[in-house]
């Protein structure tokens, strides 16, 4: 993929920021001008298509609401990289398609910083800098999945062709 | 090998005879509960294009709770897309404005020992507090489940949250839980298994124990455990059914688990300031803050028990002029029992507004929601930013007792002194 721009935002980017409720029952295009409104009201209508989302701590923590990684996928964002991820949201971030990086350095990363992501390979290369950053790696059926799209896609796949589910071999640190 | 109570619960919904920390294994789901938001209307479109139905329809239930009730075309749309979609499989249950799903699972007696359960909201770990393992997942995620009976877990850690001794009076769940957040953080259940165990644990009655499980989500755990024992089956007895006589009862006590030890007898009421759960202190930190709303409200804190609790401090008082106390009933048979028993009596005659057994504010969703500026005490579980209206608003969260003192006396006051103090 090409660089993209990062977007720097803190610790606890809850899903509320992301979805807010009062947006959730309309369709999605009409949430996505409100993606993190409340924390930065320049950001939904500043993103382009390959610009990377970083964060701290705990990124997506609160509700279950897919919405929140839809809206980030479908304003373009490339990835999100962040010290760390909340539950439910890194498992939906990768159910729609939307590459998730858990990165110790990721403060590293300032505002503007031209950033390249390399999901498969855990690999972060900071074009401003030209620092390298290292993100934990999913396992294998996690980036399948992700390769293929997302969830409904990669099931898709697998109901055609009737192959066994995921095979239960997998890195057993980090999480997923 | 030993195990603690989620691997083996885990195990055996993987077919598996022992699973290890770390590992990715698939399990089988004994039950789905989806509700109006993230349920029918996002999963529908998926079960369509993948071109399959409802794995087995009778072991998912859904449940209408967010958009109830209706309150312009958009919702109504959404309320009749889920009645449809209740209407076209044979589910295992359907509730429609029947109360908040995380309560009226367990009610209804949906929900046993031992299950391997998913649910479309990220409160399900209330359901661990049955000694079920339970969890939230998105809705994709949900159309996967719906559509395969399967879903993938990285086996957790246990990590076991000790409470000897016993609460003291005034002191609840609700407390333990903010607390909790503000010693280890909303990340410090790294989303692994949580279990809560200890002599004051143990004490606890069933609706305190599902509060604990509920805030395992504001704490970061995949699941929040309470290992069943007499008080579980006694309920479950009340909701007509009976525990699986295979279902694991308790951990191995030699299994291998993260220990946090914490004393019972000295905790003191919690608030919790804006905008995070982890903002948690002893009441008296905040007490001089002025409130125009209180809410008892949400799975969180609208349970028969938490009405209860605010009915303790309300009875013979009025919350204060200028303060708005509005009461959403966590389910319809619970507000009927506080009915029956004179509960819901002393609410109204404090002041209180009732508010659809439903999510309501809570989610952020209703047209009941903070307006700029606006201070509330609210006993639900998140007072993110903007949650529960406008930005510009100001949520502290606190038990059911906390939320109700400070109702009468328009700022944020320790509950104990209204508690030993019989109203004039």
């Amino acid at each position: 993929m090409r660089a993209g721009r990062a977007f720097v935002f803190g610790d606890n980017i809850d899903t509320d920021a992301l979805a807010p409720g009062a947006y959730m029952k309309g369709p999605i295009e009409a949430l996505l001008p409100h993606c993190l409104e409340a924390t930065d009201p320049a950001f939904a209508r500043s993103v382009r298509p390959g610009d990377v989302v970083v964060a701290g701590r705990n990124f997506g923590i609160g509700s279950s609401r897919e919405q929140a990684a839809q809206a980030l996928k479908l304003l373009g964002v490339a990835a999100v990289i962040a010290q760390s991820f909340g539950g439910i949201f890194h498992r939906n971030a990768l159910n729609l398609g939307l590459p998730v990086l858990a990165c110790a350095d990721a403060p590293r990363i300032r505002a503007g910083d031209l950033v390249r992501v390399d999901a498969a390979a855990g690999r972060i290369e900071n074009e401003t800098t030209g620092a390298v950053l290292s993100a934990e790696k999913l396992p294998g059926f996690l980036l399948e999945m992700l390769e293929a799209g997302g969830l409904v896609p990669y099931l898709e796949r697998r109901l055609a062709t009737r192959r066994p589910a995921v095979p239960p071999k997998a890195p057993r640190s980090g999480r997923a | 090998m030993a195990m603690t109570l989620a691997e083996k619960i885990i195990a055996r919904a993987a077919g598996r005879d022992h699973v290890t920390p770390g590992e990715i294994v698939i399990c089988r789901v004994d039950l789905a509960m989806i509700h109006d938001s993230g349920g029918p209307r996002r999963v529908q479109p998926i079960l369509e294009r993948l071109g399959v139905g409802v794995w087995d329809p009778a072991k998912v239930v859904l449940i209408a709770d967010h958009y109830v009730p209706a309150f312009d075309a958009e919702t109504r749309e959404i309320g009749a897309l889920t009645r449809r979609f209740a209407a076209s499989h044979r589910l295992g249950g359907f509730y429609d404005g029947e109360g908040i799903c995380h309560v009226v699972l367990p009610e209804r007696g949906h929900l046993l020992p031992g299950m391997l359960a998913v649910g479309g909201d990220s409160h399900s770990p209330t359901g661990g507090a049955f000694g079920a393992y339970m969890f939230g997942i998105g809705a994709t995620e949900m159309a996967g489940v719906l559509a395969t009976g399967e879903i993938w877990l990285r086996v957790p850690q246990t990590i076991r949250l000790d409470w000897s001794g016993r609460f003291p009076r005034g002191v609840t769940a609700k407390d333990v839980m903010l607390f909790l957040c503000g010693r280890l953080g909303m990340d410090g259940g790294r989303y692994q298994a949580v279990e809560y165990t200890g002599s004051a644990i143990i004490a606890l009655p069933m609706q305190e124990r599902m509060t604990l499980s509920n805030m395992t989500a504001e704490l970061g755990g995949q699941a929040g455990l309470v290992a069943p024992d007499e008080t579980t089956l006694a309920y479950l007895r009340a909701a007509g059914v009976a525990a699986a006589e295979s279902a694991p009862r308790h951990g191995d006590a030699d299994a291998d688990a993260e220990c946090h030890e914490f004393s019972a007898d000295t905790l003191e009421p919690q608030v919790a300031a804006p905008h995070s759960p982890a903002n948690a202190a002893p009441v008296g930190s905040y007490a001089p803050t002025r409130i125009e709303v209180a809410y008892i409200g949400a799975c969180t804190g609208a349970k028969l028990a938490d009405l209860r609790m605010a009915a303790a401090v309300l009875k013979g008082r009025r919350a204060a002029s200028g303060v708005r106390l509005l009461v959403a009933p966590a389910s319809r048979r619970d507000q009927q029992v506080a009915a029956a028993e004179g509960t819901l009596a002393i609410l109204e005659q404090a002041g209180a507004s009732l508010l659809p057994n439903a999510c309501g504010i809570c989610a952020g969703y209703g047209d009941a929601l903070l307006g700029e500026e606006v201070v509330c005490i609210s006993s639900t579980a998140r007072n993110f930013k903007g949650r529960m209206g406008a930005a510009s608003s100001r949520v502290y969260l606190a038990s059911p007792y906390t939320v109700a003192a400070s109702a009468v006396a328009g700022r944020i006051v320790d509950p104990r002194e209204m508690l030993d103090r019989e109203a004039a």
